[in-house]
């Protein structure tokens, strides 16, 4: 899974909230409000990456181990595919 | 009206009526009876303006619909618009009039999402109850024109007693039209769907069958489309929190530029509701007498106000119990603590009666 290249579905933004000074993902009639763990991983979802090279890339930032990274994102990934947020 | 500036959280989302015009004639349209003639439709600029007002405020999300929105000839101007400004445009279509070259300039424009609606899954019925003769031959090419280009889809199945039975086989078509999401949206009762309700009602035995076969094909098809399920609140035991409550998410304009808290609330004829065309729109949000009128829970008679759900589905919707109870201020009728639920079960009573003919919509004059 961590060779995966997790891109946002068609229809699907993330995009800054000026107003309520926040982070929003926009999708077909519906809308989600991420928390910041979240935003820190889809502001990295941009079509290139793969998910290991974003588990990398958050273990360094946040000089966490990285095996719990990993399953963290992993998770947030297969739960962000199931809504048909993501596709891999 | 005096509120503390900061104290009203700004709408989500707008949904813009740019037209009642419509070339379908369904029986349960959420348009009002009284439908606004194409003169008096607002311009391109005004909505322009709207837009722009809408954005500033905290909109996120625009639904462009109707009637039907492509009959307005300046619709990619305004998702151009809108894009511009950062908010999601969705398109809320019956498609019997989208063509290649249409399709085409809307995603050049920045279009993001497509709500396109069926009335059924086999064309003769699907007909009859649009009221327009192959209307859904031609609403499953346009389907099948917008997945191929990549287009985001949902597909719109309103449902009733002439066609919940088919619930199933709408999944598995939505499935195999490419949609990703599906909505099995049974019909909400007011206007056209008040009207026509003795003909629409499904009976407690159709909507358990509907429930579950909503639910098998949630689970069939989990990963691949997500299916959404709006459920009929008149066999429900508890109100729906309507539009997340009243002014707190959304805002509708009508085609002549009346700013709304939903799309029935012009029912309510103790309210004036403020035009767009003499009012910003924040102003109408924060100031204005109608949209504060039902905002929170301040106006809340008993048993609303002691209940300890009053602030997970607001006291229910405002127009419903207008609808059934002639008071648009009573606790939604629909709860079983309502002194009135009675109402509902008397409605109820005639869903397994022989349904009436239909009561079509018709085009403004």
């Amino acid at each position: 899974m961590e060779q995966a290249v997790p891109r946002f579905a068609t229809g699907v933004r993330l995009r800054h909230d000026k107003v309520r000074d926040a982070w929003v993902l926009l999708a077909p009639e519906r809308l989600f409000q991420p928390d910041d763990h979240a935003i820190a991983v889809l502001q990295l979802v941009d079509g290139t990456r793969s998910a290991g090279s974003i588990i990398d890339e958050l273990a360094r930032r946040y000089e966490a181990p990285r095996e719990e990274i990993a399953r963290d994102v992993l998770a947030m990934f297969d739960d962000l595919a199931g809504r048909g947020l993501i596709r891999r | 009206m005096s509120l503390a500036a900061g104290s009203i959280a700004p709408p989500m989302a707008l949904l813009a009526e740019l037209t009642h015009r419509c070339p379908l004639q369904c029986p349960y349209c959420s348009n009002p009876l009284e439908l606004d003639r194409m003169a008096a439709e607002l311009e391109a600029d005004v909505w322009k303006r709207v837009l722009d007002q809408a954005a500033a405020l905290g909109v996120l999300q625009v639904h462009f619909s109707g009637g039907e929105p492509l009959l307005r000839r300046d619709l990619e101007e305004l998702v151009r618009h809108a894009r511009s400004l950062d908010l999601y445009t969705n398109l809320i279509t019956s498609g019997v009039t989208l063509t290649e070259a249409r399709l085409a300039s809307l995603i050049e424009a920045g279009l993001d999402h497509v709500q396109l609606s069926l009335q059924d899954v086999a064309a003769e019925n699907a007909d009859r109850i649009g009221g327009l003769k192959g209307g859904h031959r031609r609403k499953l090419d346009v389907a099948r024109m917008i997945a191929a280009a990549d287009l985001a889809l949902t597909l719109n199945f309103v449902v009733h007693r002439q066609n919940v039975a088919n619930v199933p086989e709408m999944i598995e078509l939505a499935a195999a039209l490419g949609a990703r999401r599906v909505e099995i949206a049974h019909t909400q009762y007011y206007g056209w769907g008040l009207l026509n309700r003795d003909a629409l009602l499904p009976s407690a035995e159709q909507l358990h069958v509907a429930t579950a076969a909503v639910e098998a094909g949630q689970s069939r098809h989990a990963g691949r489309m997500v299916i959404d399920y709006v459920t009929p609140d008149y066999h429900a035991t508890q109100p729906k929190p309507c539009m997340g409550g009243w002014a707190r998410r959304f805002i509708n304009i009508t085609p002549s530029g009346r700013a709304l808290p939903c799309h029935a609330a012009e029912t309510i004829r103790t309210l004036r509701f403020p035009s767009v065309q003499d009012m910003p729109l924040a102003e109408i949000w924060e100031g204005s007498e109608a949209f504060n009128r039902f905002r929170g829970i301040g106006w809340m008679p008993e048993p609303c106000r002691g209940c300890p759900m009053k602030e997970e589905d607001w006291g229910g919707c405002r127009c419903q119990a207008l609808a059934l109870l002639g008071d648009a201020a009573a606790t939604d009728p629909v709860c079983t603590r309502s002194p009135r639920h009675d109402a509902v079960q008397l409605a109820l009573a005639a869903s397994t009666a022989p349904a009436p003919e239909f009561a079509y919509r018709r085009n403004p004059r």
